[in-house]
């Protein structure tokens, strides 16, 4: 076979799996205050920015990588990564997508995120982060006339200091867990999202992730601030070059809800997962972190994850105000080598407070999935209520599903439950569907989208057809 | 209390005729606990029920050294009425009987190991404290298809002549080809301020049937921890049930490997708490071979400022196709202060496997009240109903009619 037919072939497996060629600058290898304040000062941003990275570099210090996930991987040299990459031609930034250097254009419209004005995917904004800057952002003009700002994070540190500075930090504080602390020092770009008092966000907003250079860790920023009787949804999208190496895609992500502001926030995560046999992929380790802090505000986490090679993130609600809501609907395939460890966390701490969450798991080939959630009402949340529900489905004997939730009720006044199955699907169910004619391998998909629905339906339009097409192709090669 | 734990081990071991090799033993396993001490919350196993905090709060400090050189007078009003059985009492963790009056004596052999120390597959500090003081230890050995006439009853008996006290008991059961067992834990306790250290091995072969009753009744300021590890061949089937109530804090721990084909475990627990006190169940089912079933039922009334915790785990190995496993836990809570922790936690590596767990807590339902009350009956009245009923659930599990009847006459359910 030579060596164009290979690509080919590695190509149909992950056809996100090509690498732009382009120039880069980075930051020096290694981490120190040095290379924090190189990305500081690139990003030319204030001196309470710097502070705040610094003060989360000298917390970062002290603490040590935590050990109690399921999936266990070789010990990650942080010396050994860039933490900052940028396309050259991002230095002056450009003032339209016309300066944009073509072959960044060419890559989006490849992964099927035109930027250009024409194509654009109607109804979404879309904020492309390419490595460690955002490249563009769609539909900007349009938004602001509502007031709504959406912008990449760097730009909001620069224009809108007094929002940034109240809310960053506010749900994950630089004092948090490792993966976290270390994002809070070394962020690079990400989203920024504020939707005034009482605005209706008219289109999706979305964000598109892409790992383009090798040896680079990708540390974003997300901060959603839904202001009192607002409504945002927002997606993410993220895919990334395969590689034989394992890189580090630690991110951190902020929701903020007022009194009455909903905020959805859907992801589709489809990281480079490694190859057949393990070997590279990324190693997705996500810190996401809602809070309802006014009365009656709402915060639902949809997320579909099919990528990595590890996953390891527990998309949270802090449900602070009286009678507020958090939902979480999840999906997480796991297929050849792959590891999963993620669930969901719902704080009770408001009177009247609602959670739902509805987690399916399907593990195939040699993988691994683990469900952890945490559910905990406190004794002041009276009356608060919630549901858990945790399915998981298993595909040949090499793989692993596990289900790990902590429940605390401290509240007599309040109610929780929680349910879990594993099982395999049945050999009626495939026999029935391969009886009228489907071939083992449609039966299972349907059989699988089936099993997803509750989550799939959570989805908006657009994303919910990418993602039955996902689950169909993530557990390709997994029956027989 | 590195140098009480040396002085008290010295004084323990002077006591004893161990030969030199016993002696290393279990000086290794004092060093070990004292290397880890107490487990604390830090420890997954322990995150909801910190022992060391608890013993700290409640006893301060604890003293190791037994003597057990006079024995104890069994006082005979404790025994159970209207029930013939076998007995073993303990009287401050001295084994003061051991009486098999209804049974065949060549069936069954009780083996004084207290030379041997086997060590146990899932062991905490707890276990080395045990190993390194625990000064005899009985096997009992029921032979090749011999089944008990009567039930066994080990009395647990605490009086008001220690305070303050580790004690540490130890037994180990074998249950030989198609022979059975029924046995039952009673605790009964005047002493105040003690920590029971008890672990129990049991070792099941092929047919052999296990009945463990656990019946912690009695109000008492004792805190408790008991270890349960039981080891199961081919058809055979072990059922335990606790009833947690009497004691300050309780801790059981069940550690059951289901080694051979269609062997079957069984696990009921029932919490009946108040005041504050803070009781655990916890327990881990090893699925390791295929055609293996486990069954699991806890369920909780909470009052004042209680806490139960349940931690259940259900393990399934990838050879254990065809496992069916399946656990429940519920808890009403009745009191604002009172508070319910669970842990349902699955752990598969094999696709033909049924498994499930469901957990769910919350207040008496206010509609089941009104629908009682509004037939006549006080909301006391209706309250105590549905409790009964509630609870009368994991009783019935209970297989054997005789102890059925004297659990339910010891709890105060009626029909």
């Amino acid at each position: 076979m030579d060596n164009r037919q290979k690509e080919i072939n590695n190509l149909k497996d992950y056809k996100y799996g090509f690498s732009t060629d382009i120039e880069n600058i980075q930051a020096p290898k290694g981490l120190n205050e040095d290379v924090i304040k190189f990305i500081s000062n690139i990003k030319k941003e204030p001196a309470w920015m710097l502070e705040f990275r610094l003060k989360a570099f000298e917390r970062f210090k002290v603490l040590k990588e935590p050990d109690w996930q399921k999936p266990k991987f070789p010990k990650i040299d942080y010396q050994d990564l860039y933490y900052y990459s940028a396309p050259k031609s991002m230095k002056d930034k450009p003032k339209s997508l016309d300066e944009l250097d073509p072959k960044l254009l060419e890559t989006y419209k490849k992964l099927g995120i035109p930027l250009q004005e024409q194509a654009r995917l109607n109804g979404i904004a879309v904020d492309a982060v390419f490595d460690s800057v955002s490249v563009a952002t769609t539909f900007k003009d349009e938004l602001t006339k509502q007031g709504i700002i959406f912008c990449p994070i760097s730009e909001a540190i620069q224009n809108h200091p007094e929002l940034v500075k109240k809310y960053l930090g506010s749900v994950i504080p630089t004092s948090d867990h490792f993966f976290a602390t270390l994002n809070s020092a070394v962020f690079t770009d990400g989203s920024f999202v504020y939707i005034p008092e009482g605005v209706r966000c008219p289109m999706e907003l979305s964000t598109y992730f892409r790992i383009n250079a090798s040896n680079t860790g990708q540390f974003e920023r997300t901060l959603i601030i839904a202001d009192k009787g607002s409504y945002v949804s927002y997606l993410e999208g993220c895919t990334a070059p395969m590689r034989d190496e394992n890189q580090l895609h630690a991110a951190n992500v902020e929701l903020i809800a007022l009194d009455d502001a909903e905020i959805k926030y859907s992801t589709v995560q489809n990281w480079y997962p490694g190859d057949k046999d393990g070997k590279g992929g990324i190693y997705n380790f996500v810190t996401k972190r809602g809070l309802c802090k006014g009365k009656n505000s709402k915060i639902s986490w949809t997320q579909v994850e099919t990528g990595s090679a590890i996953t390891w993130k527990y998309p949270s609600c802090i449900l602070k105000g009286d009678n507020s809501v958090g939902e979480f609907y999840s999906i997480a395939i796991t297929n050849n080598h792959q590891k999963a460890d993620t669930g969901t966390k719902m704080i009770h701490l408001g009177k009247n407070t609602k959670s739902k969450i509805i987690s399916k798991g399907i593990s195939a080939g040699s993988s691994d999935m683990t469900y952890r959630g945490l559910v905990d009402i406190s004794s002041k949340a009276k009356n608060s209520n919630n549901y858990t529900q945790c399915d998981s489905l298993l595909m040949g004997n090499k793989c692993g599903a596990h289900t790990v939730p902590y429940i605390k009720n401290k509240n007599s006044e309040s109610n929780i439950a929680h349910e879990a199955t594993t099982s395999k699907i049945s050999e009626e169910q495939l026999h029935y569907c391969q009886q009228r004619g489907l071939n083992p391998e449609e039966a299972v998909g349907l059989i699988v989208n089936g099993f997803c629905k509750e989550v799939l339906q959570q989805l908006p339009m657009e994303f919910a057809v990418e993602a039955q097409k996902l689950v169909g192709i993530s557990l390709e090669g997994s029956v027989g | 209390m590195k140098e009480q734990l040396q002085k008290d081990f010295d004084n323990s071991i002077k006591n004893l005729s161990l030969s030199q090799k016993d002696i290393e033993i279990k000086k290794f396993f004092l060093d070990n606990f004292i290397n880890k001490g107490f487990p604390n919350k830090k420890e997954e196993d322990w995150k909801f029920s910190d022992i060391n905090q608890i013993i700290k709060k409640n006893i301060g400090e604890l003293s190791f050294y037994n003597d057990q050189a006079s024995t104890n007078k069994v006082d005979t009003s404790l025994f159970v009425d209207g029930l013939e059985h076998n007995k073993i009492v303990f009287i401050n963790g001295r084994i003061e009987k051991i009486d098999f009056e209804y049974e065949k004596k060549e069936q069954i052999e009780i083996i004084d190991q207290s030379e041997t120390i086997n060590e146990f597959k899932n062991s905490n500090s707890l276990s080395d404290l045990n190993n390194a003081f625990t000064n005899k230890c009985f096997k009992i050995l029921v032979k090749k298809g011999y089944q008990l006439v009567k039930p066994l009853i080990i009395y647990h008996t605490t009086n008001s002549k220690i305070w303050s006290k580790n004690i540490n008991l130890r037994l180990n059961f074998e249950l030989d080809k198609n022979s059975s067992l029924r046995l039952i834990d009673l605790f009964n306790d005047t002493s105040e301020k003690n920590f029971l250290n008890i672990f129990y091995n049991f070792e099941l072969k092929e047919n052999a049937v296990l009945k463990n009753y656990k019946v912690d009744k009695f109000e008492n300021k004792n805190i408790k921890y008991a270890f349960n590890n039981i080891d199961q061949d081919k058809n055979s089937i072990s059922e335990t049930f606790i009833l947690s109530s009497g004691s300050n804090f309780s801790k059981n721990e069940i550690n059951c490997n289901l080694n051979g084909v269609y062997a079957s475990a069984f696990i009921n627990g029932v919490f009946s708490l108040n005041n504050d006190k803070h009781h655990e169940i916890r327990s881990i089912i090893n699925h390791l071979t295929e055609n293996t079933k486990s069954y699991q039922l806890i369920k909780s009334v909470l009052d004042e400022s209680s806490k139960a915790v349940y931690q259940g785990k259900i393990f399934v190995n990838s050879d254990a196709q065809k496992t069916d496993g399946y656990q429940l836990s519920k808890a009403i809570l009745l009191n604002k202060e009172s508070e319910f922790n669970a842990k349902p936690e699955l752990e598969i590596y094999a696709d033909d496997v049924k498994c499930s767990h469901g957990s769910a807590s919350g207040s008496l339902s206010e509609d089941s009240i009104f629908y009682l009350m509004s037939r006549g009956l006080s909301y006391q009245q209706s309250r105590e109903l549905l409790i009964n009923g509630f609870l009368l659930d994991v009783v019935e599990k209970i297989t054997d009619s005789e102890i059925k009847n004297l659990i339910k006459n010891m709890i105060g359910i009626r029909e």
